[in-house]
């Protein structure tokens, strides 16, 4: 008998501990393009109140929106807009989506630091992805085979890419597909002949930038949208966000918010535009 | 009381094994549930045989084969380098070494077995693959070459500790009646305890080349992910684990593609089940 007191009493006070541990918890996945800026905001906020406790999470935009449209997460990252597919299945199952964008970003191409080569045209650029043009020589560059770098299908960047670069042309076979922005990054920091796209905040000084049709990706060129790649980062939401989720938005727009944007090496939103959607 | 005991423990390991064999059973049905509708779309020939793989392309192409040649070829390369490695050092271990480098040895290459295998892929990421561009002047450091390095790294203590279970269990009264016959050590261990043993290290041998072909995160990370019959050594390839590990996040439950990852676990399930089904057959014999 006292045993089993002491047993209901222990479920009872684990029971009220979750209780009040799920009111401030906050489950955050998607877009590894934004997850630096998430991370980084998740953790300011979180010591600014101590209660809450955020996780945050990768696996690519089609994971972030995913899991936002299943109610797996409560917050759903990602860098690019909601596609067609996605809303025939939002429609299936009667669900609404909030979309709010955080920060701009650039699709950077950048190519190892000992590369010449300054500027490639969105043409060139399609040859290169499809296979059509091998050697550096054919762009005005050394003799060097080029090691073309794309990304896995449930990466959005992949898709803003594809959208904008490939018109829906296949990536030729010879390409290498990598998982991450930063596993991009890191590969084309030490292949003389590679050339990826990752998101801007990831193009730090280990790889080089290359303009394209002229333009390099910057503050101006990326807000005024004269970089032919310019994009924004969202962060989706259910169309009732909870109270916490709200907060968590409120603060990624806010001054300090926007900051971190910066920080992580990202293009501030400046709030001129209302949410899409 | 102590009856009850008895039967009771003997109810509860009962369960504890008839859970494993329901859990099996579920995936099996689940893989093949969700594979074989892939077969409504595309032939099981041309699944296999096409070496054009674009499942998000309208219309999408389904063929395996690159990834295959992918799996098959990291997998080969692994095992060229585990196998001397494996057997040398299990050869050394149970034959030759005295008794504190053996016991230094043992447990260090077992150590070997421990390591997450997302740590051996950084590994190559971070380290291999910058340093053979350096020293080959390849193109681009993560490709069948590195991942096989790698791979071949993990599966070293599979077949070592196996080899080395095999070698000890060999009698001692065959090395005597060797010696007695004037052969020395090397003649010894290579025509008559290597031999003795061979049932015992050939299963090790099939053992690590399962436990390579299904490795995930390190081919995903290291091989590089080009879905291509590669045409050289160094060039970047989509093993089959990688393809459903970088994929099954995208596509939609119940779509062709979807339909097609599972194809692929199917062929990867059937592979796998075979070189365990080969090694059980091998074990079995020598009881016998």
């Amino acid at each position: 008998m006292k045993i089993f007191r002491s047993v209901s009493v222990l479920i009872l006070l684990l029971f009220s501990a979750t209780c009040t541990r799920v009111e401030n918890k906050l489950k955050i996945a998607g877009s590894t393009t934004v997850l630096p800026i998430v991370q980084a905001a998740a953790e300011v906020y979180m010591e600014q109140h101590p209660q809450v406790s955020i996780s945050v999470r990768g696996g690519g935009s089609s994971i972030g929106i995913k899991s936002i449209i299943g109610r797996i997460v409560d917050l759903g990252s990602a860098s690019r807009q909601i596609n067609e597919r996605e809303m025939k299945l939002i429609a299936a199952q009667e669900k609404n989506l909030q979309a709010f964008p955080i920060a701009r970003d650039a699709l950077t191409i950048i190519v190892h630091p000992d590369n010449p080569v300054l500027n490639l045209t969105t043409g060139q650029l399609r040859l290169i992805y499809t296979g059509e043009l091998h050697n550096w020589q054919q762009l005005g560059g050394p003799n060097l085979t080029i090691i073309p770098i794309s990304r896995d299908v449930s990466s959005g960047s992949f898709e803003v890419f594809n959208h904008f670069i490939l018109d829906s042309l296949s990536v030729a076979s010879g390409a290498m597909v990598l998982a991450s922005n930063n596993a991009v990054a890191t590969t084309v920091s030490y292949t003389p002949g590679a050339i990826g796209y990752v998101g801007y905040g990831y193009a730090h000084e280990q790889v080089k930038i290359i303009t394209l049709d002229g333009i390099r990706p910057q503050a101006e060129s990326i807000i005024s949208g004269d970089y032919p790649l310019s994009r924004q980062l969202y962060i989706y939401t259910p169309d009732k966000p909870e109270q916490l989720a709200s907060d968590f938005i409120a603060f990624l727009l806010s001054e300090e918010g926007q900051n971190i944007v910066t920080q992580q090496g990202f293009i501030k939103l400046h709030q001129t535009e209302p949410a899409n959607e | 009381m102590n009856k009850f005991k008895e039967t009771s423990f003997k109810s509860v390991t009962y369960l504890a094994s008839l859970f494993t064999i329901v859990f099996l059973f579920a995936i099996i049905l689940s893989i093949f549930y969700e594979g074989i509708p892939i077969f409504k779309h595309v032939s099981l020939i041309k699944f296999l045989t096409s070496p054009s793989w674009h499942p998000t392309h309208f219309p999408p192409d389904f063929g395996i084969l690159s990834l295959i040649a992918g799996s098959f070829l990291v997998t080969l390369g692994a095992l060229i380098i585990s196998i001397p490695l494996g057997l040398g050092s299990a050869i050394y271990i149970s034959e030759l070494a005295g008794p504190t480098s053996k016991e230094i040895l043992k447990p260090v290459i077992e150590l070997l077995a421990s390591i997450p295998s997302v740590v051996y892929g950084l590994f190559g990421m971070a380290f291999l693959s910058p340093l053979l561009i350096k020293i080959f002047h390849v193109p681009t450091g993560l490709n069948i070459f590195s991942a096989s390095i790698i791979l071949g790294i993990m599966v070293v203590p599979i077949i070592s500790s196996m080899s080395e279970d095999a070698l000890s269990t060999v009698p001692k009264s065959l090395r005597e009646a060797s010696l007695a016959l004037g052969a020395n050590k090397w003649e010894t261990i290579i025509r008559v305890v290597v031999p003795a043993a061979k049932s015992g290290i050939f299963s090790s041998i099939i053992l690590g080349f399962g436990r390579a072909i299904g490795e995930t995160m390190v081919v995903l990370m290291v091989a590089g992910g080009a879905a291509q019959i590669p045409k050289g050594l160094f060039q970047p390839v989509r093993p089959m684990p990688a393809a459903i590990a970088a994929e099954m996040g995208e596509t939609v439950i119940g779509s062709p593609h979807f339909h097609a990852l599972y194809g692929i676990s199917i062929i990867l399930f059937t592979v796998t089940f075979i070189s365990i089904l080969i090694t059980e057959f091998i074990v079995h014999r020598r009881k016998k």
